[in-house]
């Protein structure tokens, strides 16, 4: 019932602002082995679990990606679909789900505030961060989420 | 230009480029590399060496370059992501570069399960868009993805896959575009039988001025019969085959069908040549590689310019 809510991807991109809005003020209180982190991982888990099947990479970029995890594709690819996409739009690996990216792209589309940027390059996942909130290492782990040697960049649209 | 590659030249210069794929052996004897490759050489500007394509174990492809490399022929190292992590990857990319390979293809690479051991473990640590820009930042910057200093950085062209013939199509120009960012300077594609497809791939991906920050080349190879395009097309993932297609094939007796193939992929070239944007073909002929010169030069691509100074290499290093 609640993956439904990834059809809306226009509300969540709205959600995931105001959340982060409203989380700011206590980012002081939100940090890293605190016993918010413990909170806030529960609440990901029953939340993000929920709707978007969330495998706790703690490193979220359900804005950047259509408001669909990447995780959740066998290849765990977070920039884009393989070459492997069936016609009929599923995927290569479990011929009965549809291709994770094949609707993260369609629901892009349906995201006027985060929905370009589905065209920034995506630095491979930190598996230090696994299991850890995602929300949190928002605030304070920018940097661990990307490889130090890591430049960043999107494609160039002309 | 600073790879010191041959295919970059030959692309640079403007010249139709040929690269063709040779399917490593499942052996430990080098000179099984060397016929396949005495083959290809003759007709192509570089050889892919495929890093076990499909899931299916073979010789590696950082083995064949190193064999290719010494024999004085031009391989595109083909990198997947599906068996290394970033930690190994990057090493083979050092030792690859110190051997004298000059192309590197980043793919992402087909799932563990379209193989022979698909119980094995998928890596997929990066993806062929972070391992492209790996390799650049390893090239440009002089560092590893952590950081650490490379006292001599490697110097590769740097190529990536494209697939025009799967969903989702409106994305996929977008999605070049991005591997075009991350620092591919060549393409090539998946094999076309739907040429158009392609059109209209190509005339998205000339709008974004894709082909002038990339040379593309379009994949192409024989069909070997109707069977086999029905066998390809329902078990190696990526591969789309129209039904118009498999009905000339059958149109024909079977003792024909491979003629018929071979004629069918000529026809191709023909076609994607005129299509702008398409700076050469890339022939993979899967168990028909004796094909392969066949196909160039019916198609008329003949002579590559390379051939007499490689086919000396070849033969003073057999003297010795």
């Amino acid at each position: 019932m609640f993956r439904r809510l990834q059809d809306h991807p226009h509300f969540l991109e709205r959600f995931y602002e105001a959340t982060f809005t409203a989380l700011k003020p206590f980012q002081r209180w939100l940090t890293p082995d605190s016993p918010g982190e413990r909170l806030f991982i529960q609440l990901e888990k029953l939340s993000k679990g929920a709707i978007f099947d969330c495998q706790m990479c703690g490193q979220c970029i359900l804005h950047s990606t259509g408001m669909t995890c990447p995780m959740t594709c066998p290849k765990n690819l977070r920039n884009g679909p393989c070459g492997g996409v069936r016609p009929d739009g599923h995927c290569e690996i479990k011929p009965e789900m549809p291709c994770v990216w094949v609707q993260a792209w369609e629901r892009s589309r349906r995201m006027p505030v985060y929905g370009d940027e589905i065209n920034l390059v995506q630095p491979p996942v930190n598996f230090q961060l696994r299991d850890t909130s995602a929300w949190i290492n928002d605030f304070h782990q920018q940097q661990a989420m990307t490889p130090k040697g890591w430049e960043q960049c999107r494609a160039d649209l002309g | 230009m600073q790879s010191g590659s041959r295919l970059e030249r030959v692309l640079r210069s403007g010249r139709f480029a040929v690269t063709a794929e040779l399917n490593p052996p499942d052996s430990a004897d080098p000179q099984a590399v060397y016929e396949r490759a005495l083959v290809l050489a003759e007709v192509c500007d570089a050889i892919n060496a495929t890093d076990a394509s499909g899931a299916n174990v073979h010789m590696s492809s950082v083995g064949v370059c190193a064999l290719l490399t010494r024999a004085g022929y031009e391989p595109v190292y083909q990198v997947s992501c599906r068996d290394r992590n970033r930690i190994a990857i990057q090493g083979d990319l050092l030792g690859a570069a110190a051997m004298g390979v000059r192309n590197l293809l980043c793919l992402t690479g087909d799932g563990v399960q379209a193989g022979d051991q698909p119980e094995a473990k998928p890596v997929f640590d990066l993806d062929s868009i972070s391992l492209l820009k790996m390799a650049c930042i390893m090239q440009n910057k002089g560092q590893f993805l952590s950081g650490r200093k490379l006292e001599v950085p490697p110097r590769f062209f740097l190529g990536a896959a494209d697939n025009p013939f799967v969903p989702p199509f409106d994305y996929r120009p977008l999605r070049l575009a991005k591997k075009i960012a991350a620092g591919a300077e060549f393409i090539q594609t998946q094999y076309c039988f739907d040429v158009p497809r392609l059109m209209e791939h190509m005339r998205a991906v000339c709008d974004l001025g894709l082909h002038h920050k990339a040379f593309i080349l379009v994949g192409v190879g024989p069909l070997r019969s109707a069977k086999a395009a029905e066998w390809m097309r329902a078990h190696v993932p990526g591969i789309h085959i129209p039904d118009a297609i498999i009905q000339r094939l059958k149109g024909v007796p079977d003792k024909n069908q491979r003629r018929e193939g071979k004629r069918l992929c000529i026809e191709i070239i023909e076609q994607v040549r005129e299509i702008p944007g398409v700076s050469g073909v890339h022939v993979m002929a899967y168990r028909q590689e004796e094909l392969v010169a066949e196909i160039i030069q019916e198609a008329g691509l003949l002579p590559r310019r390379w051939q007499s100074h490689r086919v000396n290499t070849i033969q003073s290093e057999e003297a010795n």
